[in-house]
């Protein structure tokens, strides 16, 4: 394989993009190949979407050009980017779910008579080919809503070739499907790649690249840290590329010894609304004063573990044990006075109340404390209110304004407030870095340590290496639903997380998923 | 609106934007002056006492509805059933006071009034639990579940009579009935019993919104019922109370129109929820939930009362009194959507006045 058979047909030229606050992407070169499946690889927030959008006409460059055989382009919209023969299938899918394939494909570009009448006639026929080509017997006229989600996922592609697309941007498109259907999508990306379509693929996944990929980029806080074809690349390489030889620094402070077992899971089994299991038979116990850290890639089921736990989902299976004693409580509230608390990965749709005060969002969880039979004491709430914004250092110009007026990190400060409130013994934080700027994690950090120094038992889901392995004084590894890895702080390596955390992702997986249904 | 607070002059000056704020948040009460001052001239006899009485009678009877009505809407739902449920409750009070309960054996039950008020209620109050069973057990969205129980509501209230009134509803001073009369008719140091029921259920209303944990849930419950789930507040609990505390406002104007009219008539409360929906909106009550407070929502029915009653009083057609309403709610509207942009504002300058 040659760089000769795969022509350059799109490149990046010292690509800068700054948001308010942070700089998404600095000076990237990068080119796109023809014909060739170009994978991109990163940790969260290293800049890959970002580099996407870009491409695609959602976001524009700050500064750099792009270029399409040697002119440079300029997309302003998605359409710009579309006439130039670019389709994007985002990670969450644009679709709509109560109409048909064909109308999907054809939103907004429907073939026509006169301007007005729609000719579906003509639609499905297009549909009907464009499946043919995808190697998929999917009815035109099937409602989206009822197909699979690998289905919905062909349908997408096939909008994107519906609009000639000469570049097609996969942004993690394995993340939702089962390895049956993984297996058809990279058929049909070898079928796309012989037909000359230059492909960019964005996955966590490591062995799926390692498989699918010609060339790799590697990005590391928005700067390209690697680019080269795939012959000769390992697992070793990419994660050296990707996390780098200077770790962040959340350095842990003085040791303290862990108190007797605060919490323990047994069995804890969800099914999945995909069908087969969201959470597989999944059991840890948890110290008091310990910080344990659970890595996975998205959708390895470590938020639907957490909700188990705290009780947002009641139809699952297993044992729950606080302090030794069974966890009789079924609702959310029962959970909590006994001690558990949760802070969600989405802080604004599970978090916070938007339109309330940063003061009532903080007490949401804890008002009984401050009533006396029905009466609330709004002295007492207020003045335990300012005492946790002081404790928190929590940047606020009043408590009584919306919580929404603050940045990400006053508002997951609010959110750990709120569960600190409680006065907890264990304490759940799912992805507490996300979306917040460098400055409030090493906060939250600090937080989180000072609070297991003071006894506190802590489950953190993540899927930042550095993060999982700076804070965590033990980890485990989840992977479909399973635990697959369990390691002290002491023998854990970057690597050995990589692997734990794709086990289960092979073809081997699938056919034994095939061999269990048959059975 | 009693907790404006008044515009700090700052120490550079006068302060625009904070004086803006209150007078954008005081706007109902400030078209309730306004209304008011243009009827005391416009209309003859508008200031008398008698008039008065019979404004703040007419008014009272929206207030009770719009006060439910603001902690369903609160709380992310909607209660189209109160019309509906008024006129159940006032055949029901009609029956039992007409007929008491017969049992069948050959001799009925006869009730005295506080036995009829306490009957009448529980059964405005198990149709507002209906509601919420259907609403949280089985997931029907608020608008239709409430629709459907206004539908069912009317049709019992039809049935109870065959359509015909109930009239004479005197009450018998033998079963201890004949004081029904009071409830509409009495006053207790020159103001209306009805008067004083409506501050009773107002006061403890407010009290609710703003001192009890319940109140808060029902404002996180209508602000992101995920999140206020996940932090532990039973949000099928707090539905259940909105649309049973709705049901209960609606029974108590039952009771009074009832005993008001000396007679029950099956279609009495027709539109009365449109009514409500709009003295809580006119007051401030955001319909997509988590928004609103009682005070605002009582001084919104006074207006759309005090209009109503003084277009009457000026001769103005029924019809363009209809017009007028529809287009007071829609400014109140608009106007209170500039508040929300302009508050958000002015705390979004303030976050970034600390440099984040």
């Amino acid at each position: 394989m040659t760089t000769i058979d795969h022509p350059v047909g799109l490149s990046i030229r010292g690509g800068t993009k700054v948001y308010p606050g942070t700089v998404a992407l600095k000076s990237a070169d990068f080119d796109l190949r023809m014909g060739a499946v170009n994978v991109l690889v990163g940790e969260n927030g290293a800049g890959k979407s970002t580099m996407m959008k870009v491409i695609a006409g959602v976001e524009q460059l700050t500064e750099g050009r792009i270029l399409m055989d040697g002119e440079e382009v300029v997309f302003r919209t998605t359409d710009d980017a579309a006439r130039h023969g670019i389709g994007i299938v985002f990670q969450e899918l644009n679709l709509f779910p109560n109409l048909s394939v064909a109308d999907n494909i054809f939103m907004a570009r429907e073939r026509t008579r006169a301007g007005i009448d729609i000719d579906s006639g003509a639609q499905r026929e297009e549909a009907r080919r464009l499946m043919r080509r995808l190697e998929h017997d999917i009815d035109p006229d099937t409602l989206v809503g009822d197909l699979k989600v690998g289905q919905q996922q062909i349908v997408e592609i096939a909008k994107s070739l519906s609009q000639n697309a000469r570049i097609l941007i996969l942004d993690e498109p394995t993340s939702a499907l089962s390895s049956a259907e993984v297996e058809i999508l990279f058929r049909v990306i070898d079928e796309l790649r012989k037909d000359g379509v230059g492909i960019v693929y964005i996955s966590h996944r490591l062995e799926e690249l390692l498989r699918i990929g010609d060339y790799i980029t590697v990005l590391r806080d928005g700067q390209i840290t690697g680019a080269r074809p795939m012959e000769g690349v390992d697992l070793a390489w990419i994660v050296r590329n990707m996390i780098g030889d200077a770790s962040k620094d959340f350095a842990k402070d003085v040791d303290h010894a862990f108190g007797p077992e605060v919490f323990r899971a047994e069995e804890i089994t969800l099914p999945s609304s995909r069908g087969g299991l969201a959470v597989d038979h999944v059991s840890f116990s948890l110290r008091a004063g310990e910080i344990l850290g659970i890595y996975g890639l998205m959708g390895a089921g470590r938020s639907e573990l957490l909700e188990c736990i705290i009780g947002g989902v009641t139809h699952y299976g297993g044992r729950l044990f606080v302090e030794g004693k069974p966890m009789a409580e079924r609702s959310v509230s029962g959970r909590i006075a006994r001690g558990i608390a949760l802070i969600p990965e989405d802080r604004k749709q599970d978090g916070l109340v938007q339109i309330l005060s940063i003061r009532e969002n903080m007490t949401l969880s804890s008002l009984k404390a401050f009533a006396t039979g029905i009466h609330l004491s709004l002295k007492q709430e207020a003045l335990s209110v300012a005492d946790f914004i002081r404790r928190m250092t929590v940047k606020v110009a009043s408590s009584e304004h919306e919580v929404s007026s603050l940045s990400g990190g006053n508002q997951q400060k609010v959110v750990i407030a709120k569960a600190l409130m409680t006065r907890p013994k264990i304490l759940l934080m799912d992805e507490p870095s996300r979306g917040i700027d460098i400055g409030a994690k090493a906060e939250v950090f600090r937080v989180m340590r000072r609070l297991a120094a003071d006894g506190l038992g802590i489950v953190f889901v993540t899927s930042d290496l550095d993060e999982v392995m700076a804070l965590s004084d033990r980890i485990l590894v989840m992977s479909n639903g399973r635990v697959t890895g369990e390691f002290d702080r002491a023998d854990a390596t970057e690597t050995a997380l990589v692997e734990a955390s794709s086990l289960g992702h092979g073809p081997d997986a699938g056919r034994a998923g095939h061999f269990r249904e048959a059975s | 609106m009693s907790e404006q607070t008044l515009a700090r002059p700052a120490a550079t000056g006068f302060d625009v934007n904070a004086a803006l704020l209150v007078l954008l948040k005081a706007r109902t009460f400030i078209a309730l002056i306004l209304v008011f001052a243009f009827f005391a001239f416009a209309a003859p006899n508008f200031l008398s006492v008698a008039n008065m009485v019979i404004m703040s009678k007419h008014v009272a009877l929206n207030a009770f509805l719009a006060i439910g009505m603001t902690f369903v809407i609160v709380s992310g739902g909607i209660d189209l059933s109160v019309g509906s449920i008024v006129g159940l409750c006032g055949m029901v009070a009609g029956w039992l006071i007409l007929n008491g309960i017969d049992l069948g054996l050959g001799f009925t039950i006869q009730f005295n009034t506080f036995e009829i008020c306490f009957l009448v209620i529980l059964v405005g109050i198990t149709v507002g639990a209906l509601n919420a069973f259907l609403i949280t057990r089985l997931n029907v969205a608020p608008f239709i579940a409430t629709l459907g129980t206004l539908y069912v509501a009317r049709g019992a209230a039809m049935l109870s009579s065959n359509g015909e009134t109930f009239p004479n509803l005197n009450g018998n001073a033998a079963y201890g009935s004949a004081t029904f009369r009071l409830i509409g008719a009495g006053d207790f140091l020159g103001v209306p019993i009805s008067i004083w029921m409506l501050i009773v259920v107002g006061l403890a209303a407010a009290y609710i919104a703003r001192r009890t944990p319940l109140g808060r849930y029902i404002y996180a419950v209508g602000g992101n019922e995920k999140a206020a789930g996940l932090s532990g507040v039973r949000v099928n609990r707090v539905k259940y109370f909105v649309y049973m505390f709705s049901g209960f406002c609606a029974a108590l104007v039952g009771i009074i129109i009832a005993s008001q009219l000396v007679a029950s008539h099956p279609a009495t409360g027709e539109t009365f929820e449109l009514n409500a929906i709009a003295a809580a909106v006119l007051g401030g009550t955001s319909m997509s939930g988590g928004r609103g407070r009682i005070a605002g929502t009582i001084v919104g029915a006074f207006v759309i009362g005090i209009l109503s009653d003084g277009l009457v009083m000026m001769g103005v057609s029924a019809f363009w009194q209809t017009v007028i309403k529809g287009v007071v709610i829609i400014a109140a509207v608009v106007i209170d959507q500039a508040q929300q942009r302009f508050e958000s504002r002015l705390a979004l300058q303030a976050q970034a006045a600390l440099g984040k």
